[in-house]
């Protein structure tokens, strides 16, 4: 793995906290007062109420495999290293997905529906990347 | 996100209140490949003046334009010298083709403008485009890509429906034999088989090369007037009878988790709209930038029931002189050219002209064009 050399996150207003919770190994979401819907990206309103009536909660970290895929071809320079590389798409228990890569497995180990959990090995200079794996 | 209940059903079913009025009169495509030496301005030009000469009018007969993929709508219009009264830019991705189409119709339903240019350049090949990179909300992860997102969806539909890869084989070889019969498609005298499509190399697994559309420069133009001035020109007129469009912009920024099964189910009222049924429809436009939109496509509008698009395509149901639905005949993106469906459209146009030489569906009388994205439309064309 070369999380170091990762493009850097584009850093707004909304996601701020998002990332500085990374950096402090927690993940957190933004969570719809007026449904107790949570949602991502980070944004200035609920999507549910476009009311800006919400509140950041700590997520649990689980989730389970909704789909993954696995690059050939190469679009940034720092992941070179790591093709073929996974992504996976994580459905987590709050109801977002993420896109995310995996640590502590391979792709070959992956099954559609499994359960996961998040963790927070390194990143770019001044982030921290959520990664996830088997749930521990 | 979960998904939205309202988007199945479409707003407005009722007979389309332009049912067939409007009429594509001029259709003109450059060559496509690598051409270094001109650019998206230059093939522009050069489709322009193709879709005049097939319409038989002039430059100052064009008062309304519309241009995609060339970098600004007033140096073309400048280069061209064209003063229009009605004029704009749309979006990048593929889906604004179909959006420019009705964008025109408006305009001229509403008498904006009376006749006109749709131009769309692309010269993604020799400026060595990547569909993909830069900064993005994932891209520290390494998700990017339109292919990704594909291979995204495709991988939980195969999980979903029990699909496999190898149910895409018949859509790329279909539309590879449609290729082969088309002189100017970039795949013409090409062929491949079901077992080159199993074999051929992963770009984004599960996606494999020939799941994916060509890059290659050309220029598509269109130009749309009333039917009734349709009548006064040189070529068949063909007619825009009916379009529906629903949007789905609820994913959270991820790829999408339900395929566009209900924005697309809800285009389906498209039949209503243009008062023709799936049934008289005799061959298909769809946007194939990989191939399993296309399978979505067939299943969003009904033509199968949902996860059963490999089996319905297995048979060559797509292809012409074998399948009930002969689709993309000039080989589509996937194998002709990649104008983001300027071309497709282009295609059902010339079918339903019965210009079409050795591609040509036997009698064609209506085409329908479908493209899946988070612009879901559906449009429906007839001869006049």
């Amino acid at each position: 793995m070369s999380l170091a050399t990762r493009p850097q996150p584009l850093v707004d207003n909304w996601n701020r906290p998002f990332w500085e919770a990374c950096r402090e190994q927690r993940l957190i979401l933004q969570r719809c007062k007026g449904t107790q819907k949570c949602f991502f990206p980070p944004a200035p309103v609920s999507p549910f109420t476009g009311r800006p009536d919400w509140e950041w909660i700590a997520a649990s970290g689980r989730g389970a495999l909704w789909s993954f895929v696995v690059f050939h071809q190469n679009y940034f320079a720092g992941m070179k290293d790591e093709l073929p590389y996974p992504v996976v798409m994580v459905r987590l228990e709050e109801g977002p997905f993420l896109l995310t890569n995996l640590e502590g497995m391979s792709a070959a180990e992956l099954r559609i529906g499994m359960a996961m959990s998040v963790r927070f090995p390194g990143g770019p200079e001044g982030f921290v990347l959520p990664q996830f794996g088997p749930v521990e | 996100m979960p998904p939205d209940p309202r988007l199945s059903t479409p707003a407005i079913a009722d007979p389309w209140p332009l049912r067939d009025r409007i009429a594509f009169v001029g259709i003109g495509t450059t060559r496509y490949g690598n051409f270094p030496e001109t650019d998206s301005y230059g093939l522009g030009c050069e489709a322009l003046n193709a879709a005049l000469d097939d319409a038989g009018l002039k430059t100052t007969d064009i008062d309304g334009l519309i241009v995609n993929r060339i970098p600004t709508y007033e140096r073309f219009a400048e280069m061209m010298g064209i003063n229009p009264q009605y004029c704009l830019l749309t979006e990048s991705p593929g889906r604004f083709s179909g959006v420019s189409m009705a964008l025109a119709a408006q305009a001229i339903a509403t008498g904006a403008a009376n006749y006109v240019a749709l131009v769309y350049g692309n010269n993604g090949r020799s400026v060595r485009m990547l569909y993909g990179g830069g900064d993005s909300q994932w891209s520290p992860w390494g998700m990017t890509s339109p292919g990704a997102i594909h291979a995204m969806m495709w991988r939980r539909h195969m999980h979903r429906f029990d699909t496999t890869h190898a149910d895409l084989g018949p859509v790329s070889v279909a539309f590879r034999h449609h290729a082969c019969l088309n002189p100017d498609a970039v795949m013409h005298g090409r062929p491949i088989t079901l077992a080159d499509h199993a074999t051929a190399r992963p770009i984004c697994e599960p996606l494999k090369l020939l799941d994916y559309c060509l890059i290659n420069d050309g220029a598509v133009a269109w130009i749309m007037t009333t039917a009734e001035r349709a009548r006064d020109l040189r070529r068949p007129a063909v007619l825009l009878s009916g379009y529906a469009r629903q949007d789905a912009f609820h994913y959270g920024s991820a790829p999408p988790d339900d395929f566009w099964y209900p924005n697309l189910s809800a285009t389906r009222a498209v039949y209503d709209r243009a008062g023709i049924g799936r049934e008289d429809v005799q061959g298909l436009g769809i946007y194939d930038n990989f191939s399993p939109t296309v399978l979505f496509s067939l299943e969003g509008l009904g033509f199968c029931e949902q996860g059963e698009g490999g089996a319905f395509v297995r048979d060559g149901t797509l292809q012409l002189g074998t399948g009930r639905w002969p689709t993309n005949t000039s080989g589509g993106h996937l194998s002709d050219s990649y104008m983001q469906g300027w071309g497709i459209i282009a295609e059902c146009v010339r079918q339903l002209r019965h210009e079409c030489g050795a591609r040509q569906i036997p009698d064609v009388q209506a085409m329908q064009y479908i493209c899946a994205t988070n612009i879901a439309q559906s449009a429906i064309l007839r001869r006049a």
